[in-house]
Parts: C-alpha cells; sequence; structure tokens
C-alpha cells in the first residue's frame, strides 16, 4: 500500500503516459483501419493489393520488432522524433491491420441483398455506403473493435521498454528506490485493469446502444 | 478468393525466409571477426593465479569452485570497457580486466571465466538470485543499492563527463552547452541532470549511446554525455577524431557487486584490489583499454571497506 | 514490379456483386482501370521513393553489410532463432497442456474448481503478457528463458482454455445427448466423443493462436533472453560496423515475418481441408479472442 501513497505522482506518470499512448494509438489505428479496409473491399485491383499486403505482412510481425525497427531504424534515415510518437506509430500501424480485418468481415456481414435495395431504390455508392452498409457493419463490429483495442492497451507495455513513459516502466524506478518488488508490480497490474475495464465498459455501452440484437 | 492470395504471398514470404536461411546455413562465411575500429593493446597484461588461494566462508566461492569455474556478469556494448565481440563472443575492455584480474586472485585461470551479459536494470536480480557470481559493468555504488548488494571498491572513479569533437573549442564544460545539442541514453540520470540543470542545452535522446556517438561523428550533435569512462572508451574508437573535454560534474565511484550477505567474498576482492592497484596490474589494464583514447591513467580512488550490516 | 501488381490485381479482380457494388459494366471497368494504374504509379513511385532514401543514407555500403559475410556472426544469429524457437517450442507445448487443464476447470461439475479456473483464465487474459514476463523475471527473479515461457504459457494457455471450452461445448447436442443415451459417463463422453470432435474443428483457431506464441517470443529480447532480435541489435548497435540497423531489420525482418506467415499459411490450409469435412459438420468455433472483460461482454 506504502507504495502507491508514497510514488503517486510516479504511478501517475506512468498511468497517464499508457493511456495517451492508447488514445493516440488507438485513433491512428482506427483511422488507418478504415482506410485499409476500404482499400481491401475496393473494386480497383491495385488498392486490394495494397490493403492485402498491409494486412498480411503487419499481423504477422512480432511488435517487438516493428518497434526495433521504427525506434531505431527510423532515426537512421534521418528521421528523428519524440521516442512517445515512435511508440505510437509502431502500434497504431500494427494494431491498424487487426482493425481492418474487422471493418472488412463487419462490411462482408450485411447481406448482398441490403445493397441490392438500395440500388434499386436509385441510390449511389456513397449513399449505399453510408446510409446503408456503413450502419450495419457498424452494429456488428463493436465488440471485436474493443477486444482489439483492448489488446492494443496491454500492448502498449512493450513502449516502456523502449523508453517511453508509461506504466510498466515505473517498477525500473520503485525497484531502484528499493519498494517491495511484489507490490510495486501489484499495483501496476491494478493500472493495467483500470484502463482495460474502462474501454471494455465504454463498448459495452456501445453495444448496447447500438448492437445487433442477437 | 482473398485466401489463396493470401496463401500466395505466404507461400513466397516462406520461400525468400527459406533461401535466406539456406544461405545462412550453407555457411559460406569468412572466418573471424569483421574488422574492427580504433587502436588495439600491443598485449593485454598476465595476471598471476593464485593456486592456494582458500575461500571457504563465502557461499559464491565454494560454489564456483565445484562448478571449476566464475560466472561474471557484465555489459555488452560499451567500447574498451565491457564489449562482447558479436562474432567471436569474447569480451573486453576495463571492466573486464577488473574482472580477470579479480579471478585470478580468487584462484582461478582468468580465461575460464564465463561473462553474461546483464542489462542494468537486472542486476540486483541477477546477484540475489546466484545467477552470476559478481557482477563488473559501471555499477555505480550507492546506498540505495548497498540495501540489495554488496559492492567491492571503487576500483575506478567515473563522472558525468562530455564527449565533443576535436575540433570542438567552444564546449570545456556543462556550462557551455546552452544552445547546443546534446545526446544521452533516455531517461537515464545524465540526460535528467542535464535536463534539470541546465536548462538552454536542447537534449536529444536515443536508446544506447554508440548512436549519440553516431550522431555526434556526423555533426548531428554537439555533444554526448554520460559518466566519462563510457565516453573514454567511445573516445578510444576513434582519438583523433573526438576527446572527452571539462572536470566530471558528477561522481560516480564504480564498484564490482557480490550478493549481499557474502561479506566474506566483499572483503577478498577488496584486498585483491588494493594488491593489484600496488603491483601495477590496474594500471596496466587501465592502459591497454580505457588508455588508448589518449588519457592519462588516474589514482584509483580509496577502496570502502564498509562494515557488515 | 509494375508487371507483378497488374498481374495480381487482374487475377484478384472481384466477378461477383457485393453489397457495395454491382458488377461493373464496361464504362466502370474502363474507369477502374485507370484507377488502378494511376494508384499503381502512386505505390511505385511511394516504394521507389523508400528504396532512394535508402541508398540517399548509405543502407547498402559494403561496411554495413560486410559483418554479414563472416560466419561467427552467421552463428550468432543461427543461435538466436534457434533460441527463439526453442522457447516458442516450449510455450507452444506448455499453452495447450495449460489449456486443456484449464478447460477441464472450466467445464468441471465442482463448482469451487469452476470457479478458481474461471478466475485464472479471466485474470491471465486481462493482463498484458509482459507485465507477466516482467513479474516473474524481476519479481520472482527467474532465468530469462523459463520466465519468457512461463509468461507465454499463462497468457496463450488461457487463452486456449477459451478455445477449447467453447470448442468442446459447441459440439452438436445430439452428439453428447447419444453418448450419455449409450451409458457411458460423463468423462468418457468428453474424451471419445467430445473431444476428438472439438480439437479437430478447433485446429485452425489453435494454430492461429501458436502464432501469436511465436510472435510473443519476441518479447524475451526486453528481458535479455538470446533470441533473435537480441543477436540483431547487438550487431546493429556497433560502431565497428557503422551502425547497420536498417541492414540488420532487412535481414531479420523476413525470417521472423516468414516464420509466422508459413504458420498462420498452415491454420488457413487446415481450415480450408476441414470446411470439406464431413467429420467436423457438428461443431463451429470462432476464432480467438483477445479477452473479453465483463461479463457478457461479448
Amino acid at each position: 500500500m506504502d507504495v502507491l501513497t508514497e510514488n503517486f505522482s510516479l504511478y501517475g506518470k506512468g498511468f497517464l503516459g499508457t493511456v495517451e499512448l492508447t488514445v493516440y494509438a488507438s485513433a491512428l489505428a482506427l483511422v488507418l483501419g478504415f482506410l485499409m479496409a476500404s482499400f481491401r473491399v475496393a473494386p480497383v485491383g491495385s488498392f486490394r493489393v495494397l490493403g492485402t499486403v498491409w494486412v498480411t505482412v503487419l499481423r504477422n510481425t512480432p511488435l517487438t520488432l516493428l518497434f526495433f525497427a521504427v525506434l531505431l531504424g527510423l532515426p537512421r534515415f534521418g528521421l528523428v522524433l519524440p521516442f512517445q510518437l515512435f511508440a505510437v506509430i509502431a502500434l497504431g500501424c500494427y494494431t491498424s491491420a487487426f482493425i481492418c480485418e474487422v471493418l472488412r468481415s463487419g462490411i462482408n456481414t450485411v447481406p448482398k441483398g441490403q445493397g441490392e435495395a438500395a440500388r434499386s431504390l436509385g441510390m449511389n455508392f456513397g449513399q449505399t455506403l453510408s446510409t446503408v452498409v456503413l450502419p450495419q457493419a457498424f452494429r456488428s463490429v463493436i465488440p471485436p473493435v474493443g477486444s482489439t483495442l483492448i489488446a492494443l492497451a496491454k500492448n502498449s507495455a512493450i513502449a516502456g521498454a523502449f523508453s517511453v513513459t508509461e506504466l510498466l516502466g515505473t517498477y525500473k524506478t520503485l525497484n531502484e528506490l528499493g519498494y517491495s518488488i511484489i507490490w510495486s508490480f501489484i499495483w501496476i497490474a491494478v493500472g493495467y485493469l483500470i484502463i482495460t475495464l474502462t474501454i471494455s465498459a465504454v463498448f459495452n455501452v456501445m453495444e448496447k446502444r447500438w448492437g445487433v440484437a442477437r | 478468393m482473398l485466401r489463396t492470395r493470401n496463401t500466395r504471398t505466404g507461400r513466397a514470404a516462406a520461400l525468400v525466409a527459406g533461401l535466406l536461411l539456406a544461405a545462412l546455413v550453407a555457411g559460406c562465411g569468412k572466418d573471424g571477426s569483421p574488422p574492427v575500429k580504433g587502436p588495439k593493446a600491443e598485449a593485454l597484461p598476465v595476471y598471476q593465479v593464485d593456486t592456494g588461494f582458500e575461500l571457504p566462508d563465502s557461499r559464491t566461492w565454494t560454489k564456483a569452485k565445484r562448478r571449476g569455474h566464475l560466472i561474471v556478469g557484465a555489459k555488452e556494448d560499451q567500447p574498451y570497457l565491457g564489449e562482447k565481440d558479436p562474432a567471436s563472443g569474447i569480451y573486453s575492455g576495463f571492466d573486464i580486466e577488473i574482472a580477470r584480474m579479480m579471478a585470478a586472485s580468487l584462484g582461478f585461470e582468468p580465461d575460464t571465466i564465463r561473462f553474461r551479459t546483464i542489462a542494468s536494470a537486472n542486476r540486483e536480480t541477477a546477484l540475489q538470485s546466484g545467477q552470476i557470481d559478481y557482477y563488473v559493468g559501471t555499477y555505480t555504488i550507492n546506498d540505495m543499492r548497498k540495501k540489495l548488494v554488496g559492492f567491492a571498491g571503487p576500483y575506478y572513479m567515473a563522472g558525468q563527463g562530455l564527449l565533443v569533437r576535436t575540433d570542438e573549442d567552444d564546449i570545456n564544460g556543462p556550462q557551455d552547452l546552452a544552445g547546443k545539442t546534446v545526446c544521452s541514453a533516455a531517461g537515464s540520470t545524465p540526460y535528467q541532470r542535464i535536463a534539470a540543470d541546465y536548462p538552454k542545452a536542447t537534449l536529444v535522446a536515443y536508446d544506447t549511446y554508440s548512436i549519440c556517438v553516431d550522431n555526434l561523428l556526423t555533426y548531428q550533435v554537439d555533444a554526448v554525455t554520460t559518466d566519462d569512462a563510457i565516453l573514454l572508451g567511445f573516445a578510444a574508437k576513434a582519438p583523433d577524431e573526438m576527446k572527452v573535454v571539462g572536470k566530471p560534474f558528477s561522481q560516480e565511484p564504480y564498484g564490482i557487486g557480490v550478493p549481499r550477505s557474502d561479506n566474506a567474498l566483499r572483503n577478498a576482492l577488496n584486498d585483491a584490489l588494493e594488491a593489484n592497484e600496488k603491483n601495477g596490474n590496474w594500471k596496466k589494464a587501465y592502459d591497454a583499454t580505457l588508455g588508448l583514447s589518449g588519457a592519462p591513467a588516474p589514482t584509483p580512488p580509496p577502496i570502502d571497506r564498509y562494515p557488515a550490516t | 514490379m509494375t508487371k507483378t501488381l497488374t498481374r495480381k490485381a487482374s487475377r484478384a479482380s472481384m466477378p461477383e456483386a457485393t453489397a457495395l457494388y454491382d458488377i461493373p459494366g464496361p464504362v466502370t471497368r474502363k474507369r477502374h482501370l485507370m484507377y488502378g494504374i494511376a494508384s499503381t504509379i502512386v505505390i511505385v513511385a511511394l516504394f521507389g521513393w523508400i528504396v532512394y532514401l535508402l541508398f540517399d543514407t548509405d543502407q547498402f555500403t559494403a561496411q554495413k553489410w560486410m559483418p554479414f559475410e563472416y560466419k561467427g556472426i552467421q552463428e550468432l544469429l543461427l543461435r538466436g532463432l534457434g533460441n527463439t524457437l526453442k522457447a516458442f517450442v516450449y510455450a507452444a507445448v506448455l499453452s495447450l497442456a495449460l489449456g486443456a487443464v484449464l478447460a477441464v476447470g472450466r467445464l468441471s461439475e465442482h463448482r469451487v474448481l469452476r470457479w478458481i479456473s474461471t478466475l485464472l483464465v479471466e485474470f491471465f487474459r486481462a493482463m498484458p503478457v509482459l507485465v507477466m514476463i516482467f513479474f516473474i523475471f524481476v519479481a520472482l527473479k527467474v532465468q530469462p528463458l523459463p520466465a519468457l515461457v512461463a509468461g507465454l504459457t499463462l497468457y496463450n494457455g488461457s487463452v486456449l482454455a477459451e478455445v477449447f471450452r467453447t470448442g468442446i461445448n459447441s459440439v452438436d447436442r445430439g452428439q453428447r445427448e447419444a453418448a450419455y443415451a449409450l451409458g457411458m459417463r460423463k468423462t468418457q463422453v468428453t474424451t471419445f466423443v467430445l473431444a476428438p470432435q472439438a480439437v479437430r474443428a478447433m485446429l485452425p483457431t489453435i494454430i492461429s493462436q501458436l502464432v501469436v506464441a511465436l510472435k510473443d517470443t519476441s518479447l524475451g529480447y526486453l528481458i535479455t533472453y538470446e533470441e533473435f532480435l537480441h543477436a540483431g541489435k547487438l550487431i546493429a548497435s556497433n560502431l565497428d560496423y557503422d551502425l547497420p540497423f536498417i541492414p540488420v531489420v532487412m535481414v531479420i525482418s523476413p525470417i521472423y515475418i516468414g516464420m509466422c506467415m508459413l504458420l498462420s499459411w498452415f491454420a488457413t490450409w487446415v481450415a480450408k481441408r476441414q470446411r470439406r469435412n464431413l467429420k467436423t459438420r457438428a461443431v463451429g468455433v470462432a476464432p480467438a479472442e483477445p479477452g473479453t472483460l465483463l461479463p457478457g461482454g461479448q
């Protein structure tokens, strides 16, 4: 207990670091994932190839390797950014591949007849997509997107080992200060539980409000 | 449809990986190690093995004796201090020489030491769990760590310093850093000290010091800061291009980490250090490693024989 | 490059209508072809720019690639790869075992046993695997390899337990009822009737989870386990070789990604074969999820 009260600001900083990483990387992952998903269902072949390559490569890349390549490799190109930004890029790109697959299978769950009906009513591609297909797809992807973002929050722990301020990294300082390691880890675990439970709760509410009744 | 394409890319990637592996396994490689930059000592000092040495009070020593060799923790990425040759796996540097010197005094043949790389964050753990017998690798003695491990020495008095290019005349100490770009390891104590005490300097952080040094040589940063011993080691890589300037602005006494309860080993190492400093081995070890940077050997710091608790 | 891209594109063109658009007519097809060519040019230009950057920042100098010619360096990399595979094999076998045990616990009729297994499964799925590995490594002072394997086993074992459980539960109800009607006991029903059918159907999902385990062995790098990435870092951060970070990434990532793809591809192959197989008709298993937290979350 002392570990938490005496080092509250340290824990707070680490906690905020993880929250920031999670929020920014989620935003990047959702945007990139949406872009790649639209590439993958596009009628133009080369877009589909790009989307498929992006997804296949990133899904099969160990995240640690991606961090290594981004944080240590990109500066070799003369691209020097703050570590936190690099971490957001690595996490966001990695997760975007999973988001893309979730969105794509969401779009695929919309029955063909829906699109055909919309088109027979005279709707054009944009209208079909925005008023018929996407609203239905959105409902069915809420739970899987939620669990992908939970996975992202958990994966953000890797950033701590690459000198980014975040929750797991606080154990190093506490260990140097001579606090009980077991207790420092228990509070770190609680911190992660708070973050993942919050995401889970948010998505539960969304699911209740908009989800498809199954 | 999509699946078949996935499979094809998968197969192609597997083929490429397989070919690369095959190329590696085929072992069409050259023997030996890739060429190394920087000067090389003509001969490393030879330490007299104290064959009759006995230390039955030390659990670490008796365990090592039964095992037949010592296991020593070290760093692997600090040139002329604690460095591992990637190709041969051989460790070299000043810290390594200290470890070998100590092994000889404990009655072990220095060449039989098994070195093991231990990251800074895991040093205490490695000593407490007995993964290593002792640790020599830029390990600063302080009271907080004394609660977790024991320290023999100090064997070297380091301090935070500045590494600059030889053509740099403006920087002679931390007070000259205003408006200059300084590089250090992210989150390290030297980094935090510059950030707090010299806010006018622009700080750049990397994961490893070797990247900082590379940036220094390519004029992307003006100085690299950390313990001067580490900087001297890098300076020795290219003594014509880099120098360590100014007075150290902190005190980092480097000690040999031992398990906390093993006072017998700590005392034996203290005796061994004192003897080797007297008979000139310490200076020989320095001259063959860090001394190649051009900095003359300092007088070793007095040994801190703190009482057992 | 252009050739392969367009060839692939034409092979992949979708002949059937989806919810999004009808089968394109001749005008649209022509327009799509134009888009395709334009975007291919952009993609190729982007790729060319990256290659140019690689040359421009001297990533292909002899000095940066020379280390790979030496036997010692190749052996270092191979040793690292061997250590990666070793950790993977241990973690895979142990997670399968742990998964089976926890699944049996969750399906048990003893309430206490069921609660304990549920608690364990939910906890280990909710914790970042790296936190577990660091906890075992730092707090319990375990050596790198066992710490890595233990962390991976706890996480993947818990996920697999859920896979096993849903697999067994999703075997057609008639199968279980018929077996009970024949007078078999619960253990017999599970081992001789449910498990064989479930495992066959779950195989693709199990293999996909093993891909996750293979990818996560790279976390060993962070606790100084001397695996593949660690070997790469040792070469890359060496000033003597002119810091070949990018060459190292270019050598290491195809091997890593190739290994994972091979395993993923195996999973899809098994899945495809099973869709044609009558024996697995009775079971349908959803892919493994990284973990849900609230009851009724999914």
